[in-house]
C-alpha cells in the first residue's frame, strides 16, 4: 500500500517539477514550487521522517513561496521567451542524472537495519537517548524525540552556528538594502 | 484591502491559532516533531499573513522593525549564553546536564527547550525581516 502512495506522490513530484521549468508565468511557477514542496513533505511523512516533513512544509511550501512572490514583484511576472535547447546544460543534466541513477543500486534498501548509517553512530545515539519502553540512557524519558536530541544536544554547536548563519543572513540583507536608521541613532541614510 | 471582509475575518481568526501552534512547535521540540526552526517559521507566517491582509505599515505597529532586529540577536545570544552558562557551572560548552546538576536528564530537556526558544526567536525575527525588506521599497 505504501509503495502505491509513494509512486503516486513521486509521479506528481516529477510532474510539478517539470511544470515549474516549463511555465512561462513566474507566478504560476512559484505556486507550482509550493505544491512541489507540499508533495515532498508528504513523501517525507510517508518515510516516517516527521521532522523533515515538518520543515519542508513550513519552509519550502510556506515561507519560500511568500519570498518568491515578493521577488516577482521586482522582477516581473513573466519569464523571457526562450529559444531552443541549451545543449551543454542538457548534457550535464543527463550525465549527472545518469550517474545518480547508476549509483542507486549500490545503496542499501530503505529501512535496512544493516545499512552503514544504522550500524555506525546511530546505535550509540539511540542508546544514550530514550529506549523504547526502557528508561536507561543519558536522557531517560525526558527527551523522547531523538532528532531533537541529536540536533540540540549531540550536535549543539552545529545548530548554534546554523542560528548564527540565519542571523547573519538577516543582518546582511538589512545592510544590502540600505535601510535608513532612525533619526541620528546610528547613521543617516545608508548604513 | 479594506473591502475584503472574508479575507480579513479569516486572517483574524487564523492568526491566534498559527501563533499558538508556532509556540507549541518551538517549546515541544524535544518531545514531538519540530523545534525552533519550524516553529519560528510558523510564528513568522502568522505575522506575514497579517501584513499581507492589512498592509505592511500595520505590521510596523504590532511588530516594530527595531523589535525584530533586537530579537534576532537575542535569540543567538540565548543559545550561546546557555553554552557559556554551562561552562561557568563547571561543564563543557552546551553541556545541558549542568543546568540542573541533581537531575542531569531533566537538565538536557531544559537545555534543549531553552536553546530551541532562542533559535525560534532568531528564525521568526529574521523571516519577518526578510519579508519586510522584500515587501518595502528600497531606501534610495
Amino acid at each position: 500500500m505504501m509503495i502505491v502512495v509513494d509512486i503516486v506522490l513521486l509521479t506528481l513530484v516529477v510532474a510539478t517539477g517539470y511544470a515549474v521549468t516549463r511555465l512561462q508565468s513566474l507566478f504560476s511557477a512559484a505556486m507550482m514550487s509550493s505544491i512541489y514542496s507540499l508533495l515532498m513533505a508528504a513523501v517525507w511523512y510517508n518515510m516516517h521522517a516527521m521532522d523533515v516533513a515538518f520543515t519542508e512544509a513550513a519552509v519550502g511550501a510556506g515561507i519560500t513561496t511568500a519570498l518568491l512572490i515578493a521577488t516577482i514583484v521586482y522582477t516581473g511576472r513573466d519569464e523571457k521567451p526562450r529559444t531552443g535547447v541549451h545543449l551543454p546544460a542538457l548534457v550535464v543534466c543527463v550525465a549527472l542524472g545518469g550517474l545518480l541513477v547508476y549509483g542507486v543500486p549500490d545503496m542499501p534498501a530503505f529501512g535496512d537495519p544493516n545499512a552503514p548509517i544504522h550500524a555506525h553512530v546511530a546505535p550509540e545515539y539511540i542508546d544514550q537517548s530514550v529506549r523504547s519502553g526502557k528508561t536507561h540512557g543519558d536522557m531517560k524519558r525526558y527527551v523522547p524525540n531523538k532528532v531533537t536530541a541529536v540536533l540540540a544536544s549531540y550536535r549543539g554547536y552545529d545548530t548554534m552556528f546554523e542560528a548564527a548563519v540565519i542571523f547573519t543572513a538577516g543582518i546582511a540583507l538589512i545592510l544590502l538594502r540600505g535601510r535608513p536608521r532612525q533619526r541620528g541613532r546610528f547613521y543617516r541614510g545608508r548604513v | 484591502m479594506n473591502d475584503a471582509v472574508v479575507l480579513r475575518t479569516t486572517a483574524k481568526l487564523l492568526m491566534p491559532f498559527m501563533m499558538v501552534f508556532g509556540l507549541y512547535v518551538i517549546f515541544h521540540g524535544e518531545a514531538g516533531p519540530g523545534g525552533g526552526f519550524q516553529g519560528g517559521v510558523i510564528l513568522a507566517a502568522a505575522f506575514i499573513l497579517y501584513a499581507l491582509v492589512n498592509g505592511i505599515d500595520k505590521l510596523e505597529t504590532i511588530v516594530p522593525e527595531r523589535l525584530t532586529d533586537v530579537l534576532a540577536a537575542v535569540g543567538v545570544l540565548i543559545f550561546a549564553g546557555t553554552g557559556v552558562y554551562t561552562m561557568l557551572a563547571g561543564g563543557a560548552f552546551l553541556d545541558y546536564a549542568q543546568i540542573t546538576p541533581s537531575n542531569p536528564e531533566a537538565g538536557q530537556a531544559w537545555g534543549m527547550t531553552i536553546v530551541e526558544s532562542g533559535v525560534g526567536m532568531t528564525v521568526a525575527s529574521v523571516m519577518l525581516t526578510l519579508f519586510r525588506e522584500f515587501a518595502t521599497e528600497p531606501a534610495e
